[in-house]
């Protein structure tokens, strides 16, 4: 009868522990659509900005009175640790993150849904009838108009390179990128670019030696490049720089001739969730606001809905088990230390 | 008859029967083949991710690494939308991947590669893992990669195949079916036709079966015309005996009426001459009746071995009457003939002789002294038909149908001498020229009327 009791009390310490060493999920962002008269609830964790979402959310409330909506907004790192860590209930996961999703698919967090709506998404975008992509987004250099008024700004890797080697000192510190370590769509871009050229990483050891500026998101380096803080800002999600309509005359967005790589957010209904008729009818909302012929539900994103296949240098990031590899452990690891080698020196 | 069963019905059901088993045992095979060649094709693409996957483990600052390469994985991906699982242990210890997976110990791998199935987080998968060994501060230690996938894509391959297979079984079923119908109705055919071409014959057709037959059916029919031939000879037999007994009868017949005929002009006592008389008549019937199985015994012979040529009916009822017109007239018997020229049938002209002259001798027969006998010839729709009529006392309310049967006479013959064999004989005659003798009494006045219609 010892032994019963030890475990219970090694149990207790353990959660206790748990509960010190795991805080709850960092909310960034928070807003409850209240429906007048409330019959069920909806709640979506997204890594997308609230604002984008209102006037799909409002649309899906018009054609589902009765649901109210609970918009959580979080990193994807965070999305994946609550849902898989902290087991939360959602209904609905919003993420750019092509990977995470990928794995929260792959280890059964995903619940199979196919009806007419999912039929409208490319086959490219679909994978197990659990994700759907809804979104084409394309990885840009955003440079400052004010810092190419004499120079003929890069159109490819190679033309970054030969100009960071040729001028270095004029862009010294005037380059910024994602610090990988810590942004998960900016390690997104980052593999897929050392999977796609060999330039990359002789790029990435340029932009070292000429103390590149690290950042955590896109809007940051939009802002630093239109302030003339930076001159050229490399892996920035070109939908952001294109939505910032304001800052048009200070930055020019510049998709890489060579090749641009094209991310998509996706959205998949989790299978813990307890409201799966409305998760069900929200991703259809979703699916049919993007995918209808014409739509511009999406402005940052529609122009390049169906154009992937008349612009041979955009490169989408494939859905599928391939997007495993970089999230494993020692892999990650791996391209980590080589990174931080090359950026930092 | 005791009927059971049919041979066509057995036929068919043995033979769809077994062509329903031989597609379910065929959809059986193809399914368990094709099941193994998709696990099989899904192993060969499991095994080159693992094998990949082993490969880029290496070790690096002390340190046991995996550079788990993108394709190892991706190609996965492009197989199916399977789930996929990895796993790299070094000894016991994971050193990266799903901790949780089902593994093997390095030691205790069945085989190397091996590969199995297990359950997973709730889902059947299909894992393979290959091992190697490398050196870590000096001692060889084992390294174990192990690639799972779910089975959803095999599932799917699967259930198209099953559908294949169907269809294939169906089809497969459906033209068996078909050709043991056409086995099944080929096969009973023989015996269709045999029952057919027996059922076909004519009441005295007693020639044995000589259409071909097949080999399996030459017992039956040797048998057959076995029992055709004893019966035709017993036939015979007892054909020849009447003769023989009718003409060792005849001919004492012919002696005793002489001698009482000439005895009778010597008698003078009347009741002497009555005995006499009674005695004639007697011989006469007898006689008669021994010329008239004589004559059926000949008409069946004949309908066997018919001759058959164009009679000219017309001619020929003339000549009879012609014959026939010295009985008539002992009688007062008149005959009134109405015969269409050139009535011709395709025919035995002995046996159509023999027909009238029967009809026309029992009309007379029946014919009282000082009364007409009509006779009339006439063609119509291909049929020639010869009525014969007189004004005796006719067939009353008889059965017209058995009257023509051997030795039955009327129930108004009264005294009238007659053995019952002559319509029997005019009646088989009409029978072997596919034509017909009809009895009736004239619907106008007394008297009976026999017609005979031959196909012209």
């Amino acid at each position: 009868m010892r032994y019963p009791v030890l475990a219970q009390l090694v149990l207790c310490a353990a959660l206790t522990l748990w509960g010190t060493a795991a805080p709850a999920l960092e909310i960034e962002a928070e807003t409850v659509f209240a429906a007048t008269q409330p019959t069920s609830e909806l709640q979506i964790l997204s890594t997308t900005d609230t604002d984008v979402f209102v006037p799909i959310i409002e649309a899906f409330q018009r054609a589902n009175p009765g649901v109210s909506v609970r918009y959580v907004e979080a990193s994807s790192s965070q999305i994946s640790r609550a849902i898989v860590v902290e087991n939360a209930r959602f209904d609905v996961v919003i993420s750019s993150a092509m990977d995470l999703q990928t794995q929260l698919a792959n280890d059964g967090y995903a619940r199979q849904y196919q009806s007419p709506a999912t039929a409208l998404v490319p086959e490219w975008g679909v994978w197990r009838d659990s994700i759907f992509v809804f979104t084409q987004e394309p990885a840009t250099m955003v440079v400052s108009r004010a810092a190419f008024e004499q120079l003929p700004p890069p159109t490819t890797r190679l033309d970054l390179i030969e100009l960071l080697r040729a001028q270095p000192d004029a862009f010294r510190g005037r380059i910024g990128t994602y610090d990988v370590r810590s942004s998960g769509l900016g390690y997104l871009f980052a593999t897929q670019d050392s999977r796609t050229t060999e330039a990359y990483w002789r790029m990435t050891e340029l932009m070292g030696q000429l103390d590149v500026q690290l950042y955590c998101c896109s809007s940051e380096m939009i802002e630093d490049v239109a302030s003339g803080r930076i001159a050229i800002a490399y892996n920035v999600l070109g939908s952001y720089a294109a939505a910032r309509q304001d800052l048009a005359d200070q930055v020019m967005i510049i998709e890489p001739a060579d090749y641009t790589t094209v991310m998509s957010r996706s959205a998949m209904i989790l299978a813990t969730t307890r409201n799966a008729q409305g998760a069900e009818r929200f991703i259809d909302h979703l699916l049919v606001t993007a995918w209808s012929p014409g739509s511009t539900a999406f402005a940052y994103s529609n122009p390049l809905l169906n154009a992937a296949e008349t612009r041979p240098n955009l490169r989408r990031i494939p859905l599928g088990p391939g997007l495993l590899v970089f999230l494993d452990r020692l892999k990650r690891r791996q391209f980590l230390t080589e990174w931080e080698n090359a950026i930092v020196q | 008859m005791k009927i059971q069963g049919s041979i066509y019905r057995r036929l068919m059901l043995q033979l769809v029967g077994g062509a329903a088993v031989l597609a379910a045992i065929m959809f059986v095979l193809f399914q368990s083949f094709a099941r193994q060649l998709a696990i099989e094709s899904q192993d060969t693409t499991l095994l080159a991710s693992a094998t990949s996957i082993l490969e880029s483990v290496s070790i690096q600052r002390g340190e046991v690494t995996a550079d788990i390469p993108y394709a190892a994985l991706a190609m996965l991906g492009n197989v199916s939308d399977d789930r996929v699982f990895y796993q790299i242990t070094q000894g016991r210890a994971v050193l990266t991947g799903y901790e949780d997976l089902p593994r093997y110990a390095a030691s205790e791998l069945p085989s190397d590669p091996a590969s199995w199935t297990a359950d997973y987080r709730g889902d059947q998968i299909r894992l393979v893992s290959v091992s190697n060994s490398l050196p870590f501060n000096g001692v060889l230690t084992p390294i174990t990669v192990t690639v799972a996938q779910t089975q959803d894509g095999l599932a799917q391959k699967l259930t198209q195949i099953s559908r294949r297979a169907i269809l294939i079984g169906a089809v497969f079923f459906v033209v068996a079916t078909g050709l043991s119908i056409w086995t099944a109705r080929s096969s009973v055919r023989p015996l269709n036709t045999l029952a057919a071409a027996v059922s076909r014959r004519g009441p005295e057709d007693l020639r044995p079966v000589s259409a071909p037959v097949p080999s399996e059916m030459a017992p039956l029919v040797a048998s057959l015309n076995a029992f055709i031939a004893r019966l035709e000879r017993s036939l015979s037999r007892s054909e020849e005996f009447i003769v023989e007994a009718a003409h060792r009868v005849r001919t004492p017949l012919a002696t005793v009426r002489t001698q009482a005929e000439i005895t009778l002009r010597r008698v003078d006592r009347e009741e002497n001459r009555v005995a006499l008389k009674k005695l004639i008549r007697a011989v006469d019937e007898s006689s008669r009746a021994a010329g008239q199985l004589l004559d059926h015994a000949m008409v069946a012979f004949r309908t066997d071995h018919m001759e058959q040529t164009q009679v000219d009916l017309s001619a020929a009822v003339a000549e009879v009457i012609d014959r026939q017109r010295p009985v008539a007239d002992l009688r007062d018997i008149a005959f009134k003939r109405r015969i269409a020229p050139g009535c011709t049938v395709f025919g035995d002209s002995i046996l159509i002789h023999n027909a009238v002259t029967n009809i026309l001798d029992n009309a007379v027969k029946y014919s009282a002294p000082e009364t007409t006998v009509s006779i009339e010839v006439t063609q119509a729709d291909g049929v020639v038909q010869v009525a014969i009529r007189d004004q005796g006392p006719g067939f009353g309310d008889a059965d017209t149908e058995t009257l023509t049967q051997r030795f039955a006479r009327g129930a108004n013959a009264g005294q009238t001498v007659g053995s019952g064999l002559g319509l029997t004989i005019a009646a088989e005659v009409a029978r072997a020229h596919n034509g017909r003798l009809t009895l009736g009494n004239n619907p106008q006045e007394v008297g009976a009327c026999v017609t005979l219609s031959l196909p012209s």
